[in-house]
């Protein structure tokens, strides 16, 4: 097996919650408490979970928008975490990011194609003549008329916009790509065109993609590998057939039981899992398992061990490629 | 590992098409943000009169030299205190002299050449009558707006270049370098500055002549200094604020992540998108620095006869003001003057907040 793209080992962030008067008594939210991943060339791994679970910050924990409190983030052989700002400058023309809303990841005030020109300029990539091109040539990848480089932002639909938002990531032809829920602000019928486009990009410049998705049903049609986050951690990873198919965590179950099924007959049969109360907060996640104050399997799993150890995120067989972190897939194998 | 991809697979568009292309991307432009809010000032009615009448007072103000109108400092004995003459009694008359001026600039003895060169001595009756000294009112008037603008200008730059600055970097770079930079601003804006230029200028009174010729200061510079220190510090706050807001949008995010500078997000991305703020906050500063201006030289800090200001044409109406005689022209021009552009500039800061908000865009 060749190495991973990307490397994520054990990736932590917090932030700081407003303190006593002299900040002494200064606590932390842990948005990301303990991450780690691989991230295989060409692949595309799905992040999962609910809102507020990390998955933003992880993203941006990556890309550098957030520091990291411990833990690595390997691109090839260079360390993200520890990079300066004038050492992330190259390392940007390989990995870039997609944002959540479109109607907010585009400069207002600028026309789409010095958007575009952008990252081309600050990285000396063309003469003032070819940006211009390069523009049109982006904008015709995304399936935008190449013609509209002098139009503004607010004269596109959220769809276009977040097409921009592609082209722009795209101009520096980067090798992997965060999309921080590309979809989730769009209409549904302009979703599967804008994963499809994902999908598209990905054969035609061999892109990686991490796709962060609240949605399984998002993931389900674009990703080879899935990991599900719960309060700042991954409790499960797996192959996505696998992951839709034999689910190990009680987490996992319960989020795929809600993702509705297109054939009516089994959507009758289908048994939804509803979980109980809410999310703790990352500022003061729960001892042992994170999800053991509403997890329905607890009771299967013997004395109160779930509420007092936290079970690691381990290979279900040895070398496979499904782990989840709950004590009960490691007693059922 | 495979070979690069081959460019004319991922970017389909050769150079042929791209020169078509181009031209016909100009014809299809948009309309930025900035037009937009363009076209919705032009509806408005009152907005609109007011800013073409503060561009034509810029105007008349700023070629003053050039209009044929008496010299505001020329003292006629045989004419004191003359009522207003409506052109259509008094239209004008020779008599026009450079003598009585004070030390104009290199660009205003030109433009007073070319007056000469055009109009010869002729000049304009009293039309708005004159003073105690028999100084023409009207042309007091516009050559005192000239100080006013000057001045308006100055805060206006200080506002623009320091305040905007200092505020957009201290809002984005936040954190400590934010704190310390907003306590310098607190710490200046604790000062009385009305004390300050009291004892600025008595200060450079006393060593004037020095001052003046061994440094090149003169009272009215320290007066712009003065002011202009005065009147960043609201606007660095103002966009401190708006940056503070805006600096965690994704849109700044994106531009991290391909890789901008500080320099670059604050001047290209934030600056911008908080400018339509600092334009309306700007139409509220001007007549505040105006009206300060008139008070500082109302009260002898400012500017000094025989130069002419709004601030001491008040004196002089002031002076006039007796119950044996009413010489109502003294203040009212004056007066008139000064309320009108004050006036016109809120009208003009309203219309502008309403054509540049955002929630509004698209509407008329
Ligand atoms: N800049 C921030 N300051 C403080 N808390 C934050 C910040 N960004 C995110 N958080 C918190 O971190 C947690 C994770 O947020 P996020 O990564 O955005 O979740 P997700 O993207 O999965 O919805 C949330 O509880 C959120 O409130
Ligand atoms: S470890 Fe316990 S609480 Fe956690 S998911 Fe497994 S069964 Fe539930
Ligand atoms: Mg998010």
């Amino acid at each position: 097996m060749s190495a991973p793209l990307l490397s994520v080992r054990d990736l932590h962030t917090r932030f700081r919650l407003r303190g006593g008067l002299f900040r002494r008594s200064a606590s932390w939210l842990y948005a990301v408490n303990g991450v780690s991943f691989d991230l295989m060339r060409g692949e595309t791994l799905g992040l999962v979970g609910e809102s507020g679970c990390g998955k933003s910050t992880t993203a941006r924990t990556i890309v550098g928008l957030c520091r990291a409190a411990s833990g690595s983030a390997r691109l090839g052989d260079v360390e993200l975490t520890r990079l300066s700002r004038r050492r992330w400058l190259p390392v940007r023309r390989r990995i870039q990011m997609i944002f959540q809303d479109p109607y907010a990841s585009l400069d207002p005030r600028q026309t789409v194609g010095s958007i575009l020109a952008e990252p081309l300029r600050i990285h000396g990539l063309a003469t003032r003549r070819e940006v211009k091109l390069r523009a049109m040539a982006l904008l015709d990848a995304v399936g935008l008329n190449p013609r509209h480089i002098y139009r503004y932002p607010h004269e596109f639909s959220g769809g276009q916009r977040q097409r921009i938002g592609i082209a722009r990531a795209l101009a520096l032809e980067p090798e992997l790509i965060i999309c921080d829920e590309p979809v989730s602000a769009l209409d549904v019928s302009i979703q599967a065109q804008i994963l499809n486009l994902l999908k598209d990009l990905q054969t035609r410049f061999r892109l990686s993609y991490i796709l962060i998705s609240h949605d399984l049903s998002v993931v389900r049609h674009l990703c080879d590998r899935v990991a599900v986050m719960y309060l700042g951690k991954i409790v499960e990873t797996a192959p996505r057939q696998t992951l839709f198919a034999e689910a190990a965590h009680p987490y996992t179950r319960a989020l795929l039981s809600a993702v509705p099924i297109p054939d009516p007959t089994l959507e009758a049969k289908r048994r939804r899992i509803v979980l109980a109360g809410d999310v703790p907060s990352p500022a003061a996640p729960p001892p042992g398992c994170p999800f053991h104050p509403r997890c329905p399997e607890r009771a299967r799993v013997a004395g109160d061990r779930c509420a007092l150890e936290a079970p690691l995120l381990a290979a279900r067989a040895a070398g496979g490629a499904h782990a989840c972190a709950c004590h009960l897939s490691e007693t059922t194998d | 590992m495979s070979a690069a991809p081959d460019p004319l697979v991922r970017w389909s568009i050769g150079a042929a098409d791209a020169e078509r292309l181009l031209a016909e991307a100009a014809k299809v432009r948009g309309e930025s943000l900035w037009s937009d809010a363009w076209r919705r000032l032009r509806r408005n009615r009152v907005a609109w009169w007011c800013l073409l009448f503060l561009a034509a007072f810029t105007l008349t103000s700023v070629l003053a030299p050039l209009l044929p109108i008496p010299s505001p400092v020329q003292i006629e004995l045989n004419a004191l205190l003359l009522p207003p003459a409506p052109p259509w009694q008094e239209f004008g008359g020779r008599g026009f002299t450079t003598e009585a001026f004070w030390d104009l600039g290199a660009v205003d003895r030109g433009m007073l050449g070319l007056r000469q060169w055009i109009f010869g001595d002729w000049q304009t009756g009293h039309w708005l009558g004159t003073d105690a000294k028999g100084r023409d009112v009207l042309a007091r008037v516009i050559w005192g707006s000239r100080t006013s603008i000057l001045v308006a200008l100055a805060a206006a730059l200080c506002s623009l270049l320091i305040g905007v600055t200092y505020g957009a970097t201290s809002g984005y770079l936040g954190g400590r370098a934010d704190n310390l930079m907003m306590r310098i601003v607190d710490v200046l804006y604790s000062v009385p500055f009305i004390f300050v230029v009291i004892f600025l200028i008595t200060i450079v009174n006393e060593y004037r002549r020095t001052l003046q010729d061994y440094y090149g200061i003169n009272r009215e510079v320290v007066f712009y200094v003065v002011i202009g220190a005065i009147y960043w510090l609201t606007m660095a706050r103002v966009v401190r604020g708006q940056v503070l807001s805006l600096k965690n949008s994704e849109f700044i995010e994106a531009a991290r992540v391909i890789g901008a500078s500080t320099r670059r997000i604050i001047f290209l991305h934030l600056v911008p998108n908080v400018l339509s703020i600092v334009i309306v906050y700007l139409t509220l500063t001007i007549p505040a620095v105006m009206l300060f201006e008139a008070f500082l030289s109302f009260l002898g800090l400012g500017i000094e006869p025989p130069k002419v200001s709004w601030g001491l044409l008040a004196v002089d109406g002031v002076e006039a003001v007796s119950p044996l005689y009413v010489q109502w022209w003294l203040v009212f021009f004056p007066a008139a003057a000064m309320g009108g552009t004050l006036l016109a500039l809120n009208f003009l800061g309203d219309g502008l907040r309403d054509a540049l908000d955002p929630r509004l865009r698209g509407k008329d």
